[in-house]
């Protein structure tokens, strides 16, 4: 540590603001609970004991205006698809969307010949990341969530880049 | 007892609002006069011997060929253990049937769901709106004629 050493306090850390603010985001990754079909049994398990998504700092709220993330686990209706975009805007800033299973990405297996079934989340809300399966195993959703984490560790805040 | 026991029953009773009996179907069913509907489901409910006290689903179906839509009533005894299924038609341009809310209140749904994918209109379901489709969604998914729409709000369908 050369001329600093043994002048400053002990618990003292030093890092760049970007990367604290960064940091501070992707360690407290509270979802919100959205689920609609098969893939939200995946989500729920990935969030119980045995995946326990926690340990991610990720935890579920009931609530969107408390959630940075939205998975959005199951199939969406064009009834749905609304409500949806709704939730999404109650979020607050920097909000983020994970399209959990072929449902979310693409209609999955109703994309063929289905007038109820909206074709992919993302014709109406921002996706950050896919996670593909029918349904995606809970170590998929995982991965998935610290793609996301990465993604938000990239990210300039105050830095121009 | 046997549908066509019951068919004969119901053709003893109600004569030739009675239509036809359908051997090769499973459940056997019977075709029965619309307007008539109501009397012949609250005679299968009530009747000692009979206690249809279950209903098992309402469906529509397209019979474009004819120029008509029909609904299928599936009933169920859990005392007698037997089934039957009634069989309605109507004209496909102006499809009215009655409801059969007031005999069986799940009828509601069912009935709302044959709305929202048939079109059919079930004269006096207290509550016939879309049940599964948007409220704003034209037309009618399960027809056979049916045209898929390429944009629903703002985004394709
Ligand atoms: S992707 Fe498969 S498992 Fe997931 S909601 Fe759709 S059908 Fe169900």
């Amino acid at each position: 540590m050369g001329v600093l050493e043994n002048s400053l306090p002990p618990n003292m850390l030093f890092t760049t603001v970007d990367k604290f603010l960064n940091w501070s985001k992707k360690s407290s990754l509270w979802y919100m609970l959205f689920a609609t079909a098969c893939c939200g049994i995946e989500l729920m398990q990935a969030g119980a004991s045995r995946y326990d998504l926690d340990r991610f700092g990720s935890v579920f709220r009931a609530t969107p205006r408390q959630s940075d993330l939205i998975i959005v686990a199951g199939t969406i209706t064009h009834k749905m698809a609304d409500r949806v975009k709704k939730l999404y805007d109650q979020m607050p800033s920097p909000k983020y969307v994970i399209a959990m299973g072929s449902c979310a990405n693409t209609g999955g297996p109703f994309f063929k010949d289905s007038y109820s079934v909206l074709k992919g989340v993302d014709q109406i809300i921002p996706v950050d990341v896919y996670v593909p399966g029918c349904p995606p195993r809970p170590e998929a959703l995982i991965d998935g969530i610290i793609k996301l984490q990465q993604k938000i560790m990239e990210k300039k805040n105050l830095v121009k880049s | 007892m046997e549908a066509k026991d019951i068919h004969q029953l119901l053709v003893n009773r109600f004569h030739d609002r009675i239509k036809d009996f359908q051997e090769n179907t499973f459940p056997n069913a019977v075709v029965v006069d619309g307007s008539s509907i109501v009397e012949v489901c609250g005679f299968l409910k009530n009747e000692p011997g009979m206690e249809f006290t279950s209903l098992i689903s309402i469906s529509g179906v397209d019979l474009k060929e004819q120029s008509k839509l029909m609904v299928a009533y599936h009933l169920g005894s859990m005392q007698h253990k037997h089934k039957i299924v009634l069989k309605v038609e109507t004209d496909r341009n102006n499809p009215h049937v009655p409801t059969i809310e007031m005999l069986w209140r799940g009828a509601n749904w069912y009935e709302r769901e044959a709305y929202d994918l048939y079109g059919i209109i079930f004269d006096g379901n207290s509550d016939l709106r879309r049940i599964l489709l948007p409220d704003d969604w034209e037309g009618y998914p399960m027809r056979k004629d049916y045209v898929y729409p390429k944009r629903y709000h703002t985004w394709n369908v």
